[in-house]
């Protein structure tokens, strides 16, 4: 039923013990992920959620302990990127970064050192993984989502919720929805997770969020034309955006002429996916 | 964060870039004293962050101490693109054989840094980009290896840079990566990167654009920020930590989340309306916050209608209708407000609010209606 997250997620929370780490441990927990073990370097050996999850001082004796397969991390941006390392060299498979502020050229090597490993990294400054029913890998609140056949990839977040929650109303569940961030360098592009849904069996449409800021969108039509059997509809914020600001997220602007909502749209409805005019008209369109 | 010319050319001097001797004024007696101590011709060059510079006048040539003066003068009192001119740098003119661009920036695409070099130098690189990208010599930069010798020489050789100046170039070059990487810019370049009559290499302009994220790790570097560039109201938001920049509509928004705050503006806008900002509270926002950025609306005298569009999930909609009610205690105002919470706690949040005749909606589409209906002077049911 979904992509990346599933029953068999066995979850590590790097930060655990922080104010974030520890709210969203207990949400997740409520959403049915298998949240194995959480990792603060100097607490190990405490306990949380009234001792049912285990701290460990660092994410390699955690992965020994407990076979935790996913990380999710909530440190602040400071120490982050040493996070990331610190699982990746830990040989865990998929990491979601949430923390939002990583400097952009600490990201370059991190892509530049993740590449040539076996790990998947989705995000930084994202709402992670959410597969409605089973397993929550993030932020995502878990009752705004049922269920169902709909992937879900998308740049930003409440923007997310909104179409999640119009999906819902309409009756529409969803496999997997994956935020890779508003970033503008992150571990996991819209044309991976248009590949993933397109290979689960469980997916039989998908709806890509995206905004203004580089070409992601651009790259994404043409796998679509080039590479995809399964509908797409399409939604684009920041049409009124003004060039040259920071649109709240670090990847979203318009720089140079490069990056507007108009060229992604044109791009996107060139393959023949239909672009929804706000995200309310999403399930009418799929 | 833009970096003004003269800060960007201090940090090329500091690794190795040969820049022109000159020195930052604030008024055309400093100017004068400037242009004494050179005893040559001197360049009077406008410090403002926006492009056009020399088309505006800004930049001018003086022959003597006289002449830098009066020239400092006109330049100090001008406004160029809306932005007032504060200082002037006083440089030694250069005589110029060639020009020359050389510049490092991210690539988005290729995730990496990527040098970027041409012949065709003091114009906009981006025209050029558009024109003729193939006079534009590239280099992607490993992140983790960091700049390698050989490919400043493969541009050095690309741009047919005379073989005499490859070793300069090569310092330059390297000296550009440095200054790049030890600032965390996003763009770091010299344009125009001259040679001079007398045959030496100088970089005549400088320009680094800082990123914003990685500014907690350069306090000395945040603290270069102009503020001129910013509309009082951004500055006011930052200081509460609110994502706020200033349009030109009169519909006020206040979202949370990026994403749905550009989505609230694009919505306004397809239902025929002009969004007044666009306003980021956050996940989470506390009350006290969220009274901030209301004031911050109200304060743009455009303002004809306020929309709020919540999605609760971290943000309870309880805390958010507070924080409205806080800040219209302190604020008096007929402007009408539309309202639309829905999530975590949205039902406390519209009890709340029930007294507070604002208007209500349940879609964002509806919400968006209202709001454009009202501040054209509709009515609503």
């Amino acid at each position: 039923m979904s992509i990346l997250i599933s029953h068999k997620t066995r979850l590590l929370v790097q930060g655990i013990t922080g104010n974030e780490g520890l709210f969203h441990t207990q949400a997740m927990v409520s959403s049915g992920t298998n949240v194995v073990a959480g990792v603060t370097p100097g607490k190990g050996g405490e306990w949380v959620l009234g001792g049912k999850i285990p701290v460990f001082d660092s994410v390699k004796i955690a992965v020994d302990a407990t076979g935790a397969n996913t990380s999710i991390i909530f440190v602040p941006a400071h120490f982050a990127v040493d996070a990331i390392f610190e699982a990746c060299d830990a040989g865990i498979p998929l990491i979601v970064c949430i923390t939002e502020g990583i400097p952009v050229q600490a990201m370059m090597r991190v892509r530049s050192y993740l590449d040539q490993k076996h790990t998947r990294l989705v995000g930084p400054n994202c709402p992670g993984l959410l597969t409605p029913g089973e397993s929550k890998v993030g932020i995502i609140p878990g009752d705004i989502a049922i269920p169902g056949n709909i992937g879900v990839v998308s740049r930003s977040g409440t923007l997310t919720y909104e179409v999640l929650y119009a999906l819902a109303q309409t009756g529409m569940g969803v496999s997997t929805c994956v935020g890779i961030g508003g970033d503008p360098i992150n571990g996991t592009s819209f044309l991976d997770a248009l590949a993933l849904f397109e290979e689960d069996p469980h997916t039989e449409k998908v709806v890509l969020i995206g905004e203004i800021g580089g070409s992601d969108e651009e790259r994404a039509a043409e796998f679509i034309a080039s590479h995809m059997s399964k509908p797409v509809v399409a939604f684009i914020a920041g049409q009124t955006a003004p060039p040259g600001k920071r649109m709240g997220h670090a990847g979203a602007i318009v720089e140079g002429g490069s990056g507007l909502a108009a060229d992604k749209i044109r791009a996107l409805q060139s393959v023949g996916v239909k672009v929804a005019t706000h995200p309310e008209e999403i399930p009418s369109l799929l | 964060m833009k970096l003004q010319e003269y800060q960007s050319k201090q940090i090329f001097a500091k690794y190795n870039i040969p820049i022109p001797k000159g020195r930052i004024a604030a008024t055309a007696t400093e100017a004068r004293a400037i242009a004494q101590e050179h005893g040559s011709r001197v360049v009077i060059k406008a410090q403002v962050l926006v492009g056009g510079r020399g088309k505006a006048g800004g930049i001018r040539l003086a022959k003597n101490a006289d002449e830098a003066e009066e020239l400092a003068t006109q330049i100090l009192a001008m406004d160029i693109k809306g932005l007032p001119v504060r200082k002037v740098l006083v440089d030694e003119a250069a005589n110029i054989e060639r020009e020359i661009y050389l510049g490092i920036t991210n690539d988005r695409t290729a995730r990496k840094p990527v040098m970027m070099s041409s012949a065709a130098g003091g114009v906009d690189i981006e025209e050029v980009a558009h024109t003729s990208p193939e006079k534009i010599i590239k280099s992607y930069i490993d992140p983790l290896l960091g700049m390698r010798d050989y490919q400043a020489r493969d541009i050095a050789a690309g741009i047919d840079l005379p073989r005499e100046h490859w070793r300069t170039f090569g310092q330059i070059a390297r000296g550009l990566w440095q200054a790049y990487t030890s600032c965390d810019a996003t763009l770091a370049e010299i344009n125009p990167l001259v040679i001079t009559s007398d045959n030496h290499l100088l970089a005549l302009d400088g320009k680094m654009v800082l990123d914003d994220n990685a500014l907690f790790l350069h306090p000395d570097l945040a603290e270069m920020r102009d503020l001129d560039v910013e509309a009082p109201s951004e500055i006011e938001a930052r200081k509460y930590g609110l994502s706020f920049i200033k349009l030109d509509g009169n519909i006020g928004c206040m979202v949370n989340g990026a994403g749905l705050a550009m989505t609230t503006m694009d919505i306004i806008k397809l239902f025929g309306g002009e969004p007044a900002n666009f306003l980021d509270i956050g996940g989470g926002a506390s009350s006290d916050k969220v009274a901030a950025a209301l004031r911050i609306i109200l304060a743009d005298r455009n303002v004809k209608a306020v929309l709020f569009n919540v999605f609760g999930g971290i943000t309870r909609c309880d805390e958010v209708a507070r924080g409205i009610l806080d800040a219209l205690k302190e604020v008096k105002t007929n402007i009408p407000m539309v309202v639309r919470l829905v999530g975590t706690n949205a039902e406390e949040g519209r009890q709340i609010l029930a007294n507070a005749n604002m208007i209500t909606a349940i879609t964002l589409a509806d919400a968006a209606r209202k709001a454009v209906a009202v501040s054209k002077g509709g009515l609503i049911e």
